[in-house]
């Protein structure tokens, strides 16, 4: 084990003994600071009733979905909002400005558009991860180091052979950091967007462990909700990042 | 194939100052010559290279190739760096066949070619590798061997091997020199080093001064192959060297002058 392992191995242990002393003292009653070992039942219960499976499979559902639409349309829009002055000067400015407006301000207008269906969570969830990833695209594609195109020129590549095979590879760094924060603002957007409007999902369990003042759950499914998004930030983008930097070269090679 | 400058000026635009690269440039490349172009720096050697090119339009006067201007870029006429331009995403094959990519050489054929020029530039070992792999001499053969692939009628070289160490660079002379008795390349190579210039060039070139403009213009016939330590490079240095001298103080003194 590794002295930074060893480190927060201690420190979280000590943690959770404190959580379990200050429980012990019965200072406040276990509705409002139910002790580590309440919240491990919860967790146990909700898996071995499926309940907590159900809805991770559905909110992983829906983020994939909505994700996977922001990036199918945020990468090809942010390499053309990098490349073409015009479109930056008018799709730009309105991306620009739609980035200041968090996304569960969406939910509103989805629900009247969309009723109250899968498609209302939906679309909260790409209004949320959408910009992050066009502008961040569109960020990469513009300060690429401009050598490579001139190589490639040269070397007779031109069209979209040189969108293909240079600018889009020369952009990738920008492009994963793009993606990575989109899937964070996507993953907000969910949970709040499933807290609000009640249907399968983790938030609803919150909402649900809220109104049976069943305040071991809620922090069961909050450490759920804490897990499963650094899960994919760590075994997904981590990976992706620590090859393109060894590979692209932004970091010395390990 | 014939280059061909004849009164060509550049001149950049800031946003505050007019910096002009090139006056009233004329140059004649002989076909199958091997050219060099030596000056100060920031003399606007590179800037000549990229209107060979085609990366870059003259303000005015003509830059022509078999008596036609020159419209764009043409793998007929590659650009080699003096930066590393290797695309990191691709291996060493791949980077080395990319023009042929380009070109739409099928994907066997281009890796054919591809291992045969790595093979000239002695890294035939190294086709599977990537480009962070590489030391910085590697790179600079990949980077030939891109440009060797493509068999252009004209290389242009902008300082390719400034950045290398001395043994390094040693060996690319002599690889360049025997690779362009081979091929009968034109080749137009920029430095700003009198004997490298010297080593390599039939004839040689000296640019003045920003504006660049052609003081002089050397002849070599000392017989190849040529190396650093030859006797006969060293004095034909000094000679060069004189002249390069004035002009690089020149320069010195205009940088002071505006800064």
């Amino acid at each position: 084990m590794s002295r930074t392992a060893r480190t927060r191995l201690v420190f979280f242990v000590s943690l959770l003994a404190l959580w379990q002393c200050l429980c012990l003292l019965r200072l406040w009653p276990a509705y409002v600071l139910p002790s580590p070992l309440d919240v491990a039942g919860s967790v146990v219960d909700g898996f071995g009733s499926g309940l907590f499976l159900r809805a991770i499979l559905r909110s992983l559902g829906r983020i994939l979905e909505g994700y996977g639409i922001s990036v199918a349309v945020g990468v090809p829009l942010g390499l053309l909002l990098g490349r073409v002055k015009a479109v930056q000067d008018t799709l730009g400015t309105v991306a620009l400005g739609l980035q200041a407006l968090p996304s569960i301000c969406w939910l509103p207008l989805a629900l009247l558009w969309f009723g109250l269906s899968e498609r209302a969570i939906i679309f909260v969830v790409i209004m949320g991860a959408l910009m992050a990833v066009t502008l961040a695209t569109a960020d990469g594609v513009k300060n690429l180091p401009p050598i490579y195109v001139r190589a490639a020129r040269t070397l007779g590549a031109s069209g979209l052979f040189l969108y293909r095979r240079v600018m889009f590879p020369a952009a990738l760094p920008a492009i994963v950091s793009g993606l990575k924060l989109g899937w964070s603002f996507a993953w907000r957007s969910l949970m709040a967007g499933e807290l609000l409007f009640v249907t399968v999902g983790l938030g609803q369990l919150l909402t649900m462990g809220r109104e049976l003042n069943d305040m071991s759950r809620v922090i069961a499914v909050m450490l759920l909700i804490i897990a499963l998004g650094l899960g994919v930030d760590r075994l997904v983008f981590l990976r992706i990042e620590r090859l393109i930097r060894t590979r692209w070269g932004t970091q010395p090679h390990a | 194939m014939h280059l061909g400058m004849e009164g060509v000026c550049k001149t950049f635009l800031g946003s505050r100052h007019e910096t002009p690269a090139l006056r009233d440039i004329h140059l004649e490349v002989e076909s199958g010559e091997l050219l060099c172009i030596i000056g100060a720096s920031g003399c606007g050697k590179s800037t000549l290279l990229n209107l060979f090119a085609g990366l870059d339009k003259p303000d005015s006067g003509s830059v022509r190739e078999n008596g036609q201007e020159i419209q764009g870029p043409s793998p007929q006429r590659v650009l080699l760096f003096q930066e590393p331009s290797l695309f990191p995403w691709l291996t060493v094959r791949d980077n080395a066949a990319f023009g042929l990519e380009a070109a739409g050489v099928p994907l066997a054929e281009r890796r054919r070619t591809a291992e045969r020029y790595l093979d000239v530039v002695r890294l035939g070992k190294f086709t599977g590798r990537f480009v962070h792999e590489l030391s910085g001499g590697m790179k600079q053969r990949v980077a030939l061997a891109r440009a060797l692939c493509l068999e252009p009628k004209v290389l242009l070289m902008d300082e390719p091997f400034a950045a290398l160490d001395a043994q390094t660079r040693d060996s690319l002379h002599e690889e360049l020199q025997s690779i362009w008795r081979q091929t009968g390349t034109t080749i137009v190579f920029v430095t700003h080093n009198v004997r490298e210039a010297l080593i390599l060039g039939d004839r040689v070139v000296l640019l003045s001064a920003r504006p660049g403009r052609v003081l002089r213009e050397f002849r070599v016939s000392l017989p190849r192959p040529r190396h650093f330590e030859d006797p006969g490079i060293a004095e034909a240095a000094r000679e060069v060297l004189t002249d390069l001298r004035r002009e690089v103080m020149k320069a010195e003194l205009e940088e002071r002058g505006m800064a």
